[in-house]
């Protein structure tokens, strides 16, 4: 039962991406182990069904609007997770929680979800994130690989040179 | 006295979109679409590499990347006039009919069945006489008595659970609801077979892009697949055997299912074909190139005046200046400086903000006309087009839900006699959807063949190197997608991007009155709608559904916290 880390959301709007924007570090910056799947899923919705269905963990990173101050960083977990795009508080309700409804129908959900989450500073029309996000980007990640280690994948911090090479390639 | 209805947001769409309709003695008289929210791509690519706007294009939507993909590489190809290899001609059109596909099954089974299939009413269903109707009409392997029970017998464990998911949004029981129980429990079963099968389009799609929901293979002058028939790492015989055995699945289950569901449900909804008529201006490009040039396509295109197939023009080229120099787009009723039409060449994106405005400004969708007058895009007009000339997989299978659909409707005591002129209506764009889907398959399938024998004969280019002239250069990537046209504008100076508008199928469909104050396909659509139960107004979501809205493109981001709640309105 493997783990997917999805991060989601549209890299068009600053903030609206930071999902995309974690996994994207997250790949840059470590080696993903056996078992781990990283994925950027933009702001697609069925055509994710297949790499959510039956994962054994999905951790999926989003921009939330929970009506808490901007910054504001949000865990959730199990149960938690569907009930939060039920009630269309990310701006993606229609991809995912149609997605999470009809895996209940497949008798797919995933075991066990867990969502990291952050208000947005920004979702004005650019592809980078806002000024006061990149700090929040960095906790994200550091969330998401905290949550990984304790799950008991070994998660290695690339040295910077390769990095950087694989950068340039 | 007319009552004002608001539906705000339309759910069970992609984007936000609001609908305002005045009800007069139960029709609707005055219709407004409006997106709410508004559109910034061209900010982002100004300046921006020509090479690099498809990566960020296909960003703009989550169900349609791969198309605003392809329009920007056309785009730019058509600015550069560069020709595209043939493998590189065929593995995208299999990329673009795989996901048309799946794009037509998601709308109808998960975005607008529920419009008219009632689920609960399926519990009421004998699953015998049920299997024994889906039987005595196709062939499709999942219609058997055990099939309908199971599918039964899982939705009355939703129904016991309190667990509706993506069913809770229904319309259960409104009156306007009229399919018997063994017709509802065969809709239910395709619904969740069709869950299924919609993963093996998608599969089709990343074999072929390497990757999803992004592809990865486009580049401006090719694909970067590289084809070897005998190589692991690469596109090779195994795969493409694989791809075949895809295509061959969906085949069964569009043919025998989903058309033949349209036929079905539409003998007993057959006053649809009395509503939602409209505009009925139909354009359409070609598409599906068969050689470099872009001379030659599998899908014709072409224009229809007033729904009069008679008047049917043909479109060849995607340089027609016909088709070319005939698009503008006014900006008088939409929150944008500026109220004369412009080319999209010159088209300009300023916005400027007023309150909703029933004679003013009220949506952030611009208005495009054809030929200064507002066009209908989308399944139908491809399907109309390409029946008037005379394309001959849309003609059958035209033919055969058309007979089936009056066969069902004289079995339960209907009089028959459907004919073509019912496709301009509600149920006319759901029934044209299934059609071309079934004309997606026919042509996935000819593509295929065309790439296989096309590799076998030696050819396995796959990309031409673009290269850039100094000064200032245009083009426009057309494609006729699910929702209908899409044209990408590009003005190219020194190889940077100068200006990039994108015309969208639901810009053309959800766009407000233009600069004569003549409604759009929409509005005009709505007119004359029944609406039994103004709290309820499951009739307007009919026609509008109809359309299969996806307008997170034609429209962004605005306000997430008016998002919150589904708001239907009565004033």
């Amino acid at each position: 039962m493997s783990v997917l880390v999805l991060g989601v959301g549209n890299i068009l709007l600053t903030d609206e991406g930071i999902g995309v924007r974690v996994v994207e570090q997250l790949e840059h910056r470590y080696a993903i182990p056996e078992g781990v799947e990283v994925m950027d899923g933009g702001t697609a919705g069925m055509e994710l069904l297949s790499s959510i269905a039956k994962r054994g963990h999905v951790i999926l990173i989003d921009a939330v609007n929970t009506g808490a101050e901007a910054g504001t960083v949000v865990t959730l977990v199990g149960e938690q997770v569907p009930a939060l795009f039920k009630t269309k508080i990310s701006p993606h309700q229609l991809g995912i929680s149609d997605l999470l409804g009809v895996l209940t129908i497949t008798g797919e959900m995933p075991d066990e979800m867990t969502l990291f989450g952050v208000v947005p500073y920004s979702l004005d029309t650019a592809v980078e994130l806002s000024e006061p996000m990149l700090p929040r980007l960095e906790q994200l990640l550091e969330l998401t690989v905290a949550e990984l280690r304790k799950q008991g994948y070994v998660m290695v911090e690339k040295s910077e040179t390769a990095a950087a090479i694989e950068q340039a390639c | 006295m007319a009552k004002r209805i608001v539906v705000d947001p339309v759910t069970r769409i992609e984007g936000h979109l609001r609908i305002d309709v005045e009800v007069d003695e139960g029709k609707v008289s005055k219709a407004w679409s409006s997106g709410q929210m508004w559109r910034g791509i061209e900010q982002i690519l100004e300046g921006r590499d020509p090479l690099d706007a498809w990566i960020f294009t296909q960003r703009i939507c989550g169900v349609c990347t791969t198309v605003h993909a392809l329009a920007s590489v056309r785009a730019v190809e058509n600015a550069l006039e560069m020709e595209v290899p043939v493998n590189a001609q065929h593995i995208r059109n299999m990329i673009i009919t795989a996901h048309g596909v799946h794009d037509h099954i998601v709308h109808f089974y998960h975005l607008s069945a529920l419009d008219w299939v009632d689920i609960v009413s399926a519990l009421k269903a004998d699953p015998k006489e049920a299997a024994k109707l889906a039987e005595s009409l196709s062939g499709w392997e999942l219609n058997g008595v055990h099939e309908m029970t199971r599918i039964q017998q899982k939705l009355q464990g939703f129904v016991n659970s309190g667990q509706l998911g993506v069913f809770a949004n229904g319309y259960w029981g409104h009156s306007a609801m009229k399919l018997p129980p063994e017709v509802n429990l065969i809709a239910a079963a395709h619904y969740i077979q069709a869950l299924e099968i919609q993963r093996d389009a998608n599969k089709i799609v990343t074999i072929l892009g390497g990757k999803t929901p992004h592809i990865q293979n486009l580049a401006v002058g090719g694909v970067t697949n590289s084809i070897n028939l005998d190589s692991q790492a690469v596109l090779n015989m195994e795969r493409l055997t694989y791809v075949k055995s895809l295509i061959e699945k969906l085949d069964s289950f569009v043919k025998n299912a989903y058309l033949v569901d349209l036929a079905v449900i539409g003998a007993f909804y057959t006053e649809w074909a009395g509503y939602g008529k409209g505009v009925t201006d139909y354009l359409c490009v070609p598409d599906l190139p068969l050689d470099s040039k872009g001379t030659k396509f599998a899908m014709p295109g072409g224009y229809i005046r007033n729904g009069d197939l008679s008047t049917f023009k043909p479109i060849n080229s995607y340089n027609d200046d016909f088709l070319k120099m005939g698009i503008a787009e006014s900006s008088k009723h939409s929150w944008y400086t500026g109220d004369e039409p412009l080319h999209p060449w010159d088209g300009k994106t300023i916005p400027s903000y007023d309150d909703f405005n029933d004679e003013g400004q009220y949506s952030w969708i611009k208005s495009p006309t054809f030929q200064g007058r507002p066009a209908q895009v989308g399944p139908l007009a491809n399907v109309l087009c390409m029946a008037a000339a005379g394309h001959e997989s849309t003609n059958k299978h035209l033919g055969f839900l058309v007979d089936t659909l009056n066969t069902v409707n004289k079995m339960v005591g209907g009089p028959g006699g459907v004919g073509i002129d019912a496709l301009h209506s509600t149920l006319g764009r759901h029934a044209a959807r299934a059609v071309r889907c079934a004309v997606m398959l026919d042509e996935l399938n000819v593509q295929w063949e065309m790439l296989v024998n096309n590799i076998a004969s030696g050819d396995t280019d796959t990309y031409n190197r673009p290269s850039f002239p100094k000064g200032e250069i245009r083009g426009v990537g057309f494609h006729e997608a699910p929702r209908g046209v899409l044209s990408h504008w590009v003005v190219i100076e020194d190889a940077k991007i100068k200006n990039y508008q994108c015309v969208v199928p639901s810009t053309w469909n959800a766009g407000p009155r233009n600069n004569e104050d003549v409604p759009g396909p929409y509005e005009a659509s709505l007119v004359g709608n029944p609406v039994v139960d103004e709290h309820n107004p499951l009739e307007v979501l009919r026609t509008v559904h109809s359309f299969d809205p996806c307008i997170a493109c034609a429209i962004h981001l605005f306000d997430t916290e008016n998002n919150e709640v589904v708001k239907v309105k009565a004033l």
